[in-house]
């Protein structure tokens, strides 16, 4: 099966054209979409229903930067297997363990709260800078790991959103 | 990869509103409400069940609504897909609620009723409507939901619609309807928050518009709060302030419709009264003003805003990224509630579409638009969200998410699980939705189990359990055990949803026929059925037949000819079985097609980019 980027017709590389991806997704929905294929017989239906719901799939793996790093390692044979592989540098642990910490004394202080959540979206945007170098050399691994924190990071930010929610 | 041209295609786009619903269709490229023989626009959404087993419904089962409260149901929206404990105040509803599983039902003089029954005799007498004033039978109906329903509520409306003789174009989210008729009265380019306040359910849906593009980024809501709420608020009120005791059911429901009355002057006037002489001949009046109206309904508006925040952040838009807040609902006439709104958003909202209508107009649209009425270039694509997460029970009682909220549908997500005890055969798979951790906070929608898995030590097995959500937003989940092949699946109906017997029995029930009328019936729907494909698949083969090599071309042809055969005849089965013929035999066909289909979609593309 094609590739997301080949769908597309993207070059298969981190730095896309996110135009580029969202016209091509909306040219090939508006000609595959069910809502084309009311009158058609069924197969026709259930053919637009499979290609809809791989051209919603692929759009939303190359939409979101941490997704699509993680599909291009994938691609080239580095799988993340974020579950088992939980070794992170000694020096992003105690800043995690730190956040957590401010967290918890941050709970019903909604500009400590706020504060937090903008030194953490700093650290992703950074991470996510070092992931793009990564890949432009391309040095899979070394995104591997990458990505890795950053999903530490992202599922903090869940947790700040949350804390927030809880706030309000 | 239309169909061939053919003449309009006669469908309509029905709001089945909390309080009332409504009809619409395009006619001459204009959308326009269907009006009843009097000329009234709102059919209010209510059904009066009578000794002789008839039923009124509308505005004479209104008329009698403090006479007769037990057979008089109102807002049936709220009880569709719900358990007797999912229903807010029902002690305060005249009913005789029976606790069935999955659904309430309703013991009234005319025998015990499902909420799909009552809601499909109001869809039965708006397709009557529209049938009289269009002069033909209806190719189809969208209709509407509220962006928030779950998929047993949107099961349910189904259910409904089939029940009323209704062929179902499209489910389509009630914000999204109207963001549908906003966006084309207006041409209207950009980010848009459609609040949605209606009789019984709230919405929010962020939207982005663009040329030919109307895209759900995040939708969020109750689907248990409205203007009734805000009714039951000044019944609460009254009830305190004119020290009464426990009321009738009788007592309550003229309450209730005072309540509605001062509602609605309260968002014109700034002080009211309240009259009223209840069944024990006590006489109730007060006077209250909007300012009281708007503190004791803070709350309930504030619960509106708690939606908004996590839509925005679900888009990951801030409040100025919003180009424009469209209002929808007749709830949102409350003056309280647009000043809310316009704070939270930062921006004077827009009403200029009258809110009771604009969801039904945007229907009619859509409606128009799938009976292929419109030519391409002069169309639009919709891309909705599934508003809640779709979940599996894991060990321990916990939920986990297979399909995240605000995933655009359809979409369809796999996992695999493994058994956990050595020589297990069966696995017993529970699908769950909503957002919480644990499986008792979720709502359940379905269990079934795959059975015959081949006995294996414990993690073994390899079960994928595959989630597809269709362009309707419901879902159907399959399991398959990948080393031995074994495969179970089901369309998520059973723990909410009506069985086809359920159906058939109801539908007996409302017709009041005998089986040899349902037979001539079903026969006739597999008729139409079988025509459908016909015309399909004639088209297709007129079209793409290069695709296929001269022998799939005879095969296809084969089965063609073996339909038409039997399509005239009286055997239902036979004709049901060539189709699934044709259908089996054109899947390659249909693939190729779509294939050439993307395919040329880019290249297009890159012409374009060219020249």
């Amino acid at each position: 099966m094609q590739n997301h980027f080949d769908l597309f017709q993207l070059p298969l590389r981190f730095d896309i054209d996110m135009k580029q991806l969202d016209a091509a997704y909306r040219e090939i929905q508006a000609r595959v979409h069910p809502d084309r294929f009311v009158a058609a017989g069924s197969a026709e239906q259930r053919v637009a229903m499979q290609w809809a719901t791989r051209a919603n799939e692929a759009y939303q793996t190359l939409k979101n930067p941490l997704k699509r790093a993680t599909y291009l390692c994938e691609l080239n044979g580095v799988a993340l297997q974020a579950e088992s592989n939980t070794a992170m540098p000694p020096a992003f642990l105690m800043q995690q363990m730190e956040w957590r910490e401010e967290l918890d004394e941050a709970k019903h202080d909604a500009v400590a709260l706020e504060q937090l959540e903008q030194q953490v979206q700093q650290a992703h945007r950074d991470q996510l800078q070092q992931v793009a170098s990564q890949l432009a050399v391309p040095d899979f691994h070394s995104a591997a790991q990458t990505l890795r924190q950053l999903m530490f990071l992202e599922k903090f930010s869940n947790d700040l959103d949350h804390a927030s929610e809880q706030l309000n | 990869m239309s169909t061939a041209p053919h003449q309009h295609r006669l469908a309509v786009g029905i709001d089945l509103g909390t309080t009332n619903s409504l009809v619409a269709t395009v006619r001459n490229s204009i959308p326009e409400i269907l009006s009843d023989d009097e000329g009234r626009a709102l059919l209010p959404s209510i059904v009066r069940y009578l000794p002789n087993g008839h039923a009124h419904i509308g505005f004479k089962a209104q008329a009698a609504q403090t006479s007769d409260p037990k057979n008089t149901i109102l807002s049936v929206k709220r009880l569709m897909g719900r358990g007797l404990k999912d229903i807010a105040y029902a002690e305060n509803l005249p009913y005789d609620f029976l606790d069935t599983p999955g659904m309430v039902q309703i013991q009234t003089v005319a025998g015990i009723k499902s909420p799909v029954e009552t809601s499909a005799q109001i869809l039965a007498t708006l397709r009557q409507r529209a049938e009289d004033a269009l002069g033909d039978e209806l190719v189809g109906a969208v209709i509407t939901v509220p962006a928030y329903f779950d998929d047993a509520q949107r099961q349910a409306t189904k259910d409904a619609a089939k029940l009323a003789g209704l062929t179902v174009l499209r489910l389509l989210n009630e914000p999204t309807a109207a963001a549908i008729a906003y966006g084309l009265d207006n041409a209207s380019e950009g980010i848009y928050a459609v609040y949605d306040l209606g009789g019984g359910t709230f919405d929010i849906s962020i939207l982005k518009m663009s040329k030919g593009v109307f895209e759900v980024l995040a939708t969020g809501g109750d689907s248990a709060l409205g203007g009734d709420d805000f009714d039951h608020r000044l019944l609460c009120w009254i009830s305190e302030q004119a020290k009464l005791a426990p009321l009738s059911d009788a007592d309550t429901r003229l309450l209730m419709v005072k309540s509605r009355e001062v509602k609605e002057l309260l968002s014109s006037k700034s002080e009211t009264h309240i009259d009223a002489t209840l069944g024990s001949g006590e006489h109730v009046r007060l006077t209250i003003s909007a300012e009281t109206f708007a503190e004791i309904t803070r709350h309930l508006i504030q619960k509106t805003i708690q939606p908004c925040k996590k839509a925005l952040r679900d888009a990951g838009l801030q409040v100025d990224d919003i180009d424009g807040v469209v209002l929808v609902g007749g709830a949102t006439r409350m003056p309280q509630v647009r000043k809310a709104v316009g704070a939270f958003f930062q921006t004077t909202p827009l009403s200029n579409l009258d809110p009771d209508k604009v969801v039904a107009l945007g229907a009619a649209m859509q409606a128009n638009l799938l009976a292929g009425n419109r030519a391409s270039g002069d169309d639009w694509l919709l891309l909705d969200v599934i508003p809640l997460s779709l979940g599996i029970e894991t060990m321990g009682g916990l939920a986990e998410k297979v399909i995240p909220r605000n995933s655009t549908i359809p979409c369809a997500r796999a996992q695999e699980f493994t058994t956990f005890k050595d020589g297990q055969t069966a696995l017993a798979i529970h699908v769950v939705q909503g957002e919480r951790e644990l499986v008792s906070d979720c709502r359940s929608l379905a269990r079934f189990e795959l059975r015959g898995i081949p006995p294996m030590a414990a993690g073994a097995a390899r079960i994928r359990i595959t989630y597809q959500v269709d362009a309707d937003g419901l879902l159907s989940v399959s399991a398959r055990e990948l080393r031995s092949n074994v495969e179970a699946s089901i369309t998520v109906k059973p723990s909410y949803g009506l069985d086809d017997a359920a159906i058939t029995r109801m539908l007996q029930d409302s017709h009041g026929t005998a089986e040899q009328d349902m037979q001539v019936r079903a026969l006739k729907e597999q008729q139409v059925e079988a025509q459908r494909i016909l015309l399909a698949t004639r088209s297709a083969l007129s079209g793409d037949a290069d695709l296929l090599t001269e022998t799939e071309q005879t095969a296809i042809l084969r089965l063609i000819a073996d339909l038409e055969q039997c399509v005239d005849g009286n055997d239902r089965n036979s004709i049901e079985a060539a189709i699934n013929l044709l259908s089996k035999g054109t899947e390659e066909f249909a693939a190729r097609r779509m294939d050439k289909n993307v395919r040329t979609a880019l290249t297009g593309k890159s012409l374009e980019q060219f020249t």
